[in-house]
């Protein structure tokens, strides 16, 4: 048996200096693994003490809006919710951003190049449409140019509001190294010329300390070698690597003598029956034979999640966990997750 | 471990409800039908997509169909799931399958299963190779805008996967090699980007835009003059001229290829939308996963393509036994207070938690139905091991069939 103790708890304490100097948290993970919500959890645990924290989401699914149950985004920041208090009992808020890259488009054309009525013009040429769906990484460089205005901005930007941290829900693992990393590929397109100075800015930002990869996974076989996939392939293209957020891992509810006891089918029945009885359970032979056939089921698959738990491990990157909640992620739910992560020093 | 034979099955499925129940899914008779000829796997990304493309194929052959598994995703997986190391452009034969037991089948014939992964570049060079002569297909070949198009345009996978389906598919019809093709969708944004690729190369092909760049090529375009000089020192500020211009020579030496490529597609298109063509949509059984797969369901119904129906993956298996979440709950912190020590209380937590997620799961299971209530579902537990090898899949065929 893989299990113990001190394999199972994550790595506890002060991480949180390891974040300080990280400006722009940036949230992928495999499909299916919850990226999006633990995007969500992060932001809220980021949000204490009067800081403001922008969420970003870049794939049109709407999924902010969703979560925190309001109306959907348009492109333009909202305040969404409170942050979760820090120990002084002080929050920070979260802001939300829903980028498109039709709209992102259109605010670089008359930002950088005062074109604001030269979009209309584009449009009608079907330039826009080119541009943001078939023009090899323009949509992705519209997206992460965005994210970037948010994150750089300082005091002379006046009217628009600062942030102290920006979390990109960013593109699934499969995708993520071109999506940050496709601006090098514009850029080598574009071989000079404004959007070339702009990719390479861009790159800069996602290179540097400021900026940190988080990768979402599940304890299971697949998620945990696309996690150890997309660290080996960020890497290889100099973005940095943050945490691994292990999400949706099951309750703990048996010891490890239980557990390996429900393996080999030696817990004991008529035990079982007795301390039902006790609890005023109404149990016949069939329930406790269902009640140790759960256990058995339980206890593969977290002997199964031991061995990715130390597969995560040999990552060697700042590890948390979240639980699996059983009822669902409602906004509550993400305020759960969010201390949780909170509580693991992020 | 004891054999799995020797364990009492898990149900999954509704609760004790009476809310609305789908039809069931006969798997095994989409499968075993002649008139099958083509199975879509498509749904959002984490649902067990391709592991449930290569069960269904690798049952389909162990009853006698000759199939191809044609999948998209460049991670690994199903390479690794099916204990082949490397996949590339060209069917493979799978080795290890066997007739099931009892079957009559003659163990000479033993049963053909391919597989393959898509290279979606090499299948972008080979549709140009293809269509140009040698000098040409070169110059697009070089083309820094090609290459760029070629490797990163979003909808280029989804696009090569219909251009290697439908020539699939014309291989099959001509030498008989497959009279069953099992296709994985990629892994898109959303699972609806597979339908909109060759609308999407269609518009790219007929837009404006493109017409805009070939305008010198073409003679005048008067009427856009106006509007023409705003677009091309835009493009020229923003991009830089050199782009523009690779963009232009890219167009024009790619003009000639746009007829086949149209004509293609759209045969692809027809093709998905015939009667030999089944798609399955799967989910797992989360919202995002079942709100996905509903909007694939009426763009199917829109597009007038054929629904076979739903399989909804990862199911939490609960046992038939009434005893309900807060009852147990109840009962654990009873046992807690006469502080025993054994494992019941943890025993009674964990059926809590598993009771939770299974009337969730039902729940949304239950709404997709309302809404969709003519789609036939087959619901599958989630498996306590990961799939790694042919028994794995067989396994999982098993499920799918409702066994």
């Amino acid at each position: 048996m893989a299990t113990s103790a001190a394999g199972r708890a994550p790595q506890r304490g002060p991480q949180d200096d390891r974040w300080a100097e990280v400006r722009l948290h940036v949230v992928t993970g495999k499909g299916g693994t919850g990226k999006s919500t633990v995007a969500a959890a992060l932001a809220l645990a980021l949000a204490s003490h009067g800081r403001r924290v922008l969420l970003c989401e870049v794939e049109g699914r709407q999924g902010i809006a969703r979560m925190f149950d309001v109306d959907p985004l348009p492109y333009a920041e909202r305040r969404i919710a409170t942050g979760l208090a820090g120990a002084d009992g002080r929050a920070g808020a979260v802001h939300a951003l829903h980028i498109d890259p039709e709209s992102a488009l259109m605010e670089y054309l008359s930002m950088y190049y005062k074109l604001g009525r030269a979009g209309r013009v584009l449009d009608r040429f079907g330039v826009v449409e080119f541009a943001t769906t078939i023009a090899p990484g323009v949509r992705d460089v519209l997206l992460t140019g965005k994210v970037y205005e948010a994150v750089k901005r300082n005091s002379r930007n006046r009217g628009a509001t600062q942030y102290d941290a920006v979390v990109l829900d960013a593109p699934p693992t499969g995708r993520i190294v071109q999506f940050l990393g496709v601006n090098t590929e514009l850029a080598g397109l574009a071989r000079m010329g404004p959007i070339k100075h702009q990719a390479d800015s861009v790159m800069t930002l996602l290179r540097s300390p400021r900026t940190a990869v988080h990768l979402v996974t599940l304890l299971e076989e697949m998620p945990v070698q696309e996690t150890a996939d997309a660290i080996e392939e960020l890497r290889a293209a100099e973005l940095p690597v943050g945490a691994v957020m292990v999400n949706q891992v099951r309750p703990d509810e048996l010891d490890d003598t239980s557990l390996a006891d429900a393996l080999a089918g030696r817990l004991d029945g008529p035990r079982i029956a007795a301390d039902l009885a006790a609890a005023g359970v109404e149990a016949g032979d069939t329930l406790v034979a269902e009640l140790t056939e759960e256990a058995r089921d339980h206890a593969e698959r977290r002997a199964l999640e031991d061995e990715q738990r130390s597969r995560v491990a040999a990552l060697d990157r700042p590890t948390y966990e979240l639980p699996r909640l059983a009822g669902g992620v409602d906004l509550g739910g993400l305020y759960e997750l969010a201390a949780r992560l909170r509580e693991q020093g992020m | 471990m004891t054999p799995q034979g020797d364990r009492r099955r898990l149900r999954v499925g509704p609760l004790a409800s009476t809310a609305r129940q789908a039809p069931p899914l006969d798997v095994d008779e989409l499968l075993d039908d002649p008139d099958t000829r083509i199975i879509v796997c498509c749904g959002s990304g984490g649902v067990g997509k391709t592991t449930t493309s290569a069960a269904l194929a690798l049952r389909a052959a162990e009853r006698g169909r000759h199939v191809v598994v044609l999948t998209i995703d460049p991670a690994r997986r199903l390479a690794q799931s099916m204990g082949i190391e490397v996949l590339d452009n060209t069917p493979r034969p799978v080795p290890g399958l066997t007739w099931p037991k009892g079957s009559r089948k003659r163990p000479v014939d033993a049963p053909r299963m391919d597989a393959m992964m898509l290279d979606m570049k090499r299948t972008f060079d080979e549709v140009v190779e293809s269509q140009a002569n040698p000098e040409k297909a070169q110059q697009i070949l070089d083309n820094p805008f090609y290459q760029a198009l070629s490797s990163s345009f979003a909808g280029t996978q989804e696009y090569m996967a219909m251009e290697k389906l439908g020539q699939i598919s014309r291989d099959a019809e001509r030498d008989g090699s497959y009279d069953l093709i099992v296709v994985d969708t990629p892994p898109s944004r959303s699972a609806l980007d597979f339908l909109d690729a060759p609308e999407r190369l269609s518009s790219f092909l007929d837009g404006r835009f493109i017409r805009l760049l070939l305008a010198p090529a073409r003679g005048p375009a008067r009427m856009m003059t106006a509007g023409l000089g705003v677009v091309t020192s835009t493009l020229t500020k923003v991009l830089g001229a050199q782009v523009l211009q690779d963009m232009q020579t890219f167009v024009a030496a790619f003009d000639t290829l746009f007829g086949g490529f149209r004509q293609r597609a759209q045969q692809t298109y027809r093709l998905l939308q015939s009667e030999g063509t089944a798609f399955l949509v799967i989910a797992a059984p989360e919202p995002d996963a079942l709100r996905e797969a509903a909007y694939f369901v009426e763009r199917l119904g829109e597009d007038q393509m054929p629904l076979a129906g739903l399989v909804v993956n990862r199911a939490t298996a609960t046992s038939p036994e009434d005893l309900d979440a807060e009852e147990a709950l109840a009962a654990a912190t009873r046992l807690d207070r006469k502080r025993s020590r054994s494992a019941t209380a943890g025993l009674l937590r964990l059926h809590a938690d598993r009771m939770r997620l299974a009337e969730r799961e039902a729940r949304l299971r239950e709404r997709f139905t309302a809404a969709h209530p003519e789609v036939p579902t087959v619901v599958v537990p989630a498996l306590s091991t990961d799939v790694h090898d042919l028994d794995g899949l067989r396994e999982v065929g098993t499920l799918l069939a409702g066994g």
